[in-house]
């Protein structure tokens, strides 16, 4: 009977055999091969031009270009310091009040939200994420910062002016609700729909039953979360955090709207202070000469940074996927 | 068809006899489930007796999961699963509302079919359970890990590796885990949802040993797709059948001598 079948097919085969263009399929390969080798000439193009741009800045200032915080465009001199510690500083707002919110997302989408609910909450957050960034900038600074100035900036700054560290760090010279902090909060919106949907993800990955034996000892929900299911997802859930970072460290048009764009170096945090992305959105424009490359190396310094950051957060979800 | 009966009936001889005289443990009554608009279980009305193992049998979807499930109310996890009517743990219906289900599920051991090591050290695996209801010092505590892990069989082979991560171990030596995790807390129930269902045939002898041993302490209930496993290990049975319960007996009888044909047919092979 099988070989009876067998013969069939291949006479049918024969039969059917159509005319094979191998020129038509090996052009169709080569544009493959194009469109994948376009986005690797466009990256390679991009690290060269900023590579080349500044270099004459890394070579005029040398190490000091990225400890110095003295930024003077009247005597052309330039550090990078401020606007990388403005960087950092913003993105570790971020980071701190953000992946607890979203980490809460996402328990509560995973483990206790009632089916019904559980679409629309998605979304919501989902369109959070496509809201562009110049509406949080604009949202951020006509909305929000009066709002925290009033409300948080002014209260506060009478209640620890004059207390040691406290005093320093969250006192507000000027009230006016553009700072350091106001950048980080409108960031840590921004990132918490990547964060929530990624650890949302994860945490659906877990197999159910893990979670069931959990609750079968008898934990609370807390302890179910805490003990088990978040040190099973382990290092996955600090990839998507390193991702909601990587977001936070680039970010431009919000943060350039909110951070006040000072050139100064300020302990306090509620004072106006600068990121590298938003320094070079605010002077790209009219910079010509040392300025304009000092722009490009920091460029580059953001681009090393984030690079890295976004890295380290694929391999480590990629470690979770394969498990 | 006839081998199987053969293997099925000789393979009772290894599980000691039930004991008529064990009092009830956990007295089912009327008991409805319901899973949305769909009823699962109906009117099961069945007793399981004091340290005695009662194993659960039946055709796929046939609710045997569903009511283990319903002892330590693990499916109130989902809103839309339901029970209704009685379930009596030592008299008490532990489907009232104002039964503490975390407190339930600490008398109430429950063992999946997939080993579930908890992402920390073998000790923690079983510390945390413990952890959870008791204060104990230290010293009380790694007398209590140390009990558990002898019961499971296991201590000897993690005694060397107790901070070690209890994902390392076997499979068998996973479920193995799992069950001295139940056992640690001194459950008065253990429900079994078919624990070797994911083992080799060592594993699930090692399993089935101990199961037989944990007999002398606990009332266990075990769901299983395994007929001689039912034979070997269990003094009473249940056989269920689309959500109702069609026959239930001792052990021997079940196998030897059953009132329904449908049983009958079951244990032989002829359907499910």
């Amino acid at each position: 009977m099988a070989v009876v079948s067998d013969q069939f097919v291949v006479s049918n085969m024969q039969t059917v055999r159509r005319r094979s263009s191998p020129a038509f399929d090996q052009g169709f390969r080569w544009a493959s091969y194009g469109s994948a080798l376009i986005v690797l000439a466009v990256l390679a193009g991009i690290i060269g031009s900023m590579v080349y741009g500044g270099w004459p800045a890394f070579q005029e200032f040398g190490f000091g270009f990225i400890t110095s915080s003295i930024w003077n465009v009247g005597q052309d001199q330039y550090g990078a310091w401020v606007a990388i510690a403005g960087t950092l500083t913003s993105a570790v707002i971020a980071l701190v009040i953000g992946v607890p919110i979203s980490i809460g997302i996402a328990i509560f989408l995973t483990q206790l939200c009632p089916p019904w609910l559980r679409r629309p909450v998605s979304t919501v957050i989902e369109l959070l994420a496509a809201v562009p960034s110049i509406i949080y900038g604009m949202w951020g600074l006509f909305v929000f910062a009066p709002f925290f100035a009033k409300y948080v900036q002014i209260p506060l700054t009478t209640i620890v002016e004059g207390m040691p560290i406290l005093g320093t760090v969250l006192y507000a010279r000027v009230p006016s609700g553009v700072g350091m902090m106001t950048a980080g909060i409108i960031l840590a919106i921004m990132i918490i729909p990547f964060i929530a949907s990624i650890t949302r993800d994860i945490l659906d990955q877990i197999p159910t039953v893990l979670r069931e034996s959990a609750y079968g000892i008898g934990c609370t929900t807390w302890e179910v979360m805490r003990y088990v299911l978040l040190p099973q997802a382990g290092v996955s859930i600090i990839g998507a955090v390193m991702l909601g970072l990587g977001r936070a460290l680039g970010e431009t048009m919000a943060v350039t709207f909110v951070i006040g764009n000072a050139n100064r170096l300020s302990l306090s945090l509620f004072d106006p202070s600068s990121t590298i992305a938003s320094r070079i959105a605010n002077e790209f424009n009219e910079a010509a000469g040392m300025q304009m490359h000092a722009l490009l190396a920091l460029g580059c310094i953001l681009f090393v940074v984030t690079f890295i950051v976004l890295a380290l957060a694929r391999l480590l979800i990629a470690g979770m996927k394969t498990h | 068809m006839s081998t199987i009966a053969l293997n099925t009936s000789s393979a009772i001889g290894n599980a000691a006899a039930a004991d008529a005289s064990a009092p009830v443990r956990i007295a089912v009554k009327d008991l409805n489930f319901y899973y949305g608009d769909f009823r699962s279980l109906k009117d099961i009305a069945l007793d399981f007796y004091d340290r005695q193992v009662t194993a659960l049998i039946g055709p796929s979807g046939c609710g045997k999961s569903t009511l283990l499930r319903t002892f330590n109310r693990i499916y109130s996890l989902y809103p839309e699963q339901r029970a209704e009517g009685q379930i009596l743990l030592d008299g008490q219906n532990i489907l009232s509302s104002s039964i503490d289900v975390n407190e339930l599920r600490a008398r109430v051991g429950m063992v999946f079919q997939k080993p579930t090591p908890f992402p920390m050290s073998i000790y923690d695996n079983i510390a945390f359970g413990i952890r959870l209801y008791e204060k104990l010092p230290k010293s009380e505590l790694d007398g209590r890990v140390e009990e558990a892990l002898r019961k499971a069989a296991l201590w000897d082979e993690v005694k060397d590796k107790l901070r070690q991560s209890g994902m390392g171990l076997s499979g068998g030596q996973q479920q193995r885990l799992c069950i001295a995790r139940t056992i640690a807390q001194r459950p008065e129930v253990i429900l079994l949802d078919e624990p070797t269902s994911a083992l080799d045939p060592i594993s699930t002898g090692k399993i089935e040993e101990l199961i037989e041993q944990l007999r002398s302490e606990f009332t266990i209930v075990i769901v299983t797709h395994n007929m001689q496993q039912a034979a070997r290990i269990s003094q009473y049975t249940a056989f269920m059948y689309l959500g109702e319960l069609v026959e239930f007996g001792p052990t021997t009888k079940m196998f030897m001598n059953p009132v329904k044909k449908q049983t009958q047919d079951y244990i032989t092979g002829r359907f499910g």
